[in-house]
């Protein structure tokens, strides 16, 4: 209840954001913007728990695509298992978004707890190494997973509570609200005192640890909700290509986050959805002129880390936070005199 | 998953031992290679080279280009060397000093660009398709028969390059003025640098000899393994664990665990094929549990 009062601003945006987005999906008759922004969400939550290891904690994950992939893998097998839809019937769609974040919450426990000790680079090349191990498990496991090709045929999706996820305009509604929710925890948890706590960690461990913070399990409980929140987006991606693709666990995936974090900012709560949101019109706009996108994305990358050195939200941040302390700075001079 | 029958079949005859051991070894030499190459640049420089795969591929890639034009293997093979030297000091002097002593995250996200450009390049000049090399003339002759097993003559040119070059790599780094004066402006780059001695220069020429490395890595491979626009990542994840392994900026524990990964590769491929890279981080887990700073690394853990 407390947490309704403390975060009651917070909270009326992120109705307010989801009206707003229910309205744009519904309002307009034309499916790009449902199937834009539903990418976005998926993208957009993989970007933002990214960021929440590596704006507030300072742990620069280069595997969290890892996690991604394997929520949308684990709620697409369950559903595509005769064996698991026919025992829970309705409520296995509930049941396998459940399992998936609960399971590639596990499996984050695993690597977390031996990746977590080490710092900055160590850390970076772990993730990345068990990033590849589960890439190269899912292209060497041909029989559960389909290799190379996928999951193919589709992912059932049986109704449940009237909800039916094969019409657009229901799964469009269920994946906004998906996404809304695992927004606002992230907004919860880095603004609570455990989110302070985490910054704490990023500026100096050994001072936190001095203070009597525990840093490993503080870092572990980070990396694993991080982790379960990416495993929701891809359970969003999963249900909008009725699919999953052993891409989603490669490494590019998980360079791709991190560059959107870096493009939107690093330092606010919303950066990395508008980073998301950047990058996805930038790719959208190469393609139509060159099939070679790579090669100017990677130019883009290397203007905004050379030149800018950090992201539009940041940078629009500083110059705000600047003309501020002017404007005080004039103020205090006309006050002296 | 497991077949331990044919695993017991190939330890009890000498033939398959042999054969199974020099595909180990010469697993082991490029990864070895690579990783010196990775090893060393952050044991100076203490950046992490995420795009030291690029320069092996761009090493095969030129190799493969001249062999086919010259026909000579071995001034491929320098060309290849050469070349991957060149593009990691234009790598270092535009793109990476820039971000020296910045956060990690900066310096990944460059080398993520630069990986992304490369492979559309090499995509561009040289197609996406695989291609094959083959083994070169200078070395189609019949291979060598020892004890029972067969072992390809180029097999043992490529371990022989390997060894001397490590060698050569550990000599040049200890022994020599080059290497004294890279040491000290690792240590304290300001006072070296008051000393009246050019530190940036030597950076770039370390990072490109590093480059170098993982270019003859990948000349030695073209004629051996298959070239891909993508070849570069698959080979910088195994140099990663090998240099995990065998401790960051050690050279001798990168050889050590080039050759334990080498020969888990080779002999798993007979034991437990589907397994081979399960069992490779099952080792880099383990030693990162009970000795965090590798097998021969020494100091704390960065």
């Amino acid at each position: 209840m407390t947490l309704l009062i403390e975060f009651r601003r917070d909270l009326l945006i992120a109705l307010a954001g989801l009206v707003l987005l229910v309205a744009i999906g519904l309002g307009i008759d034309h499916a790009w913007p449902r199937d834009f922004l539903t990418s976005i969400f998926a993208a957009g939550l993989l970007a933002m728990s990214l960021n929440m290891l590596i704006g507030y904690t300072g742990l620069v994950s280069f595997g969290h695509a890892a996690f991604f992939a394997m929520g949308g893998y684990i709620f697409g097998l369950l559903l595509q298992s005769p064996a698991f839809t026919g025992a829970l019937g309705a409520g296995s769609v509930p049941v396998a978004l459940g399992v998936a974040v609960v399971g590639t919450g596990l499996y984050a426990v695993v690597i977390g707890a031996i990746c977590v000790r080490l710092t900055e680079i160590y850390f970076a090349f772990l993730t990345l190494a068990f990033q590849m191990f589960l890439y190269s498990v899912i292209l060497s496991w041909v029989d559960l997973t389909g290799g190379d090709q996928g999951l193919m045929g589709g992912i059932p999706r049986p109704i449940f509570l009237g909800i039916d996820l094969a019409d657009q305009y229901h799964r469009y509604v269920f994946c906004a609200v998906l996404f809304v929710a695992c927004v606002m925890i992230m907004r919860i948890m880095t603004e609570s005192p455990f989110g302070y706590t985490l910054r704490m960690i990023r500026d100096n461990a050994t001072r936190a640890a001095f203070l009597g913070v525990n840093v490993f399990r503080v870092k572990l409980i980070c990396f694993v909700v991080s982790s379960s929140i990416a495993a929701v987006g891809g359970v969003i991606l999963a249900l909008f290509t009725s699919g999953a693709y052993p891409e989603w666990a490669f490494w590019a995936q998980s360079g791709e986050a991190i560059f959107m974090i870096m493009l939107g900012g690093l330092n606010v709560f919303l950066g990395p959805i508008l980073g998301a949101v950047a990058l996805r019109i930038l790719n959208d706009v190469v393609q139509m002129y060159t099939s070679h996108t790579e090669i100017v994305i990677g130019v883009v990358i290397m203007f905004v880390v050379l030149g800018l050195r950090r992201g539009i939200l940041d940078f629009v941040k500083d110059w705000w936070v600047e003309k501020q302390q002017a404007r005080l700075a004039a103020e205090n001079r006309n006050g002296q005199e | 998953m497991f077949d331990f029958d044919a695993l017991a079949a190939c330890m009890s005859t000498s033939a398959c031992l042999v054969n199974q051991a020099t595909s180990g070894l010469i697993i082991g030499m490029l990864l070895f290679l690579v990783a010196s190459g990775v090893t060393l640049i952050f044991g100076v420089l203490h950046v992490i080279n995420f795009a030291h795969g690029s320069f092996y591929m761009i090493g095969a890639y030129f190799a493969y280009t001249t062999y086919h034009i010259t026909g000579n293997y071995f001034l491929a093979a320098l060309v290849g060397a050469v070349g991957a030297g060149i593009c990691g000091i234009l790598f270092e002097r535009l793109i990476i000093s820039r971000v020296y002593g910045q956060n990690l995250l900066m310096q990944l996200l460059v080398c993520y660009a630069f990986i992304l450009i490369v492979d559309d390049l090499v995509k561009i000049i040289w197609g996406a398709e695989y291609l094959a090399m083959g083994i070169p003339a200078e070395f189609r002759l019949p291979p060598l028969r020892f004890a029972g097993g067969f072992v390809p003559p180029f097999y043992l040119f490529l371990v022989a390059v390997s060894v001397f070059i490590g060698i050569g790599s550990l000599l040049l780094v200890t022994k020599t003025r080059f290497g004294k004066i890279v040491r000290a402006a690792a240590l304290n780059a300001p006072m070296v640098s008051a000393l009246g001695i050019r530190v940036n220069v030597y950076f770039a020429l370390l990072f490109g000899f590093g480059c170098a490395l993982a270019g003859v890595a990948g000349a030695l491979a073209a004629p051996v393994r298959s070239l891909t626009p993508g070849m570069g990542l698959g080979i910088l994840v195994e140099s990663f664990i090998v240099t995990v392994i065998g401790g960051m900026g050690s050279i001798p524990g990168a050889f050590l665990a080039a050759i334990i990964l080498g020969l888990t590769r080779s002999i798993g491929s007979v034991g437990f094929p589907l397994f081979v890279d399960g069992a490779m981080f099952m080792i880099m887990a383990l030693v990162l549990i009970f000795r965090p700073t590798g097998l021969l690394g020494q100091g704390a853990v960065r």
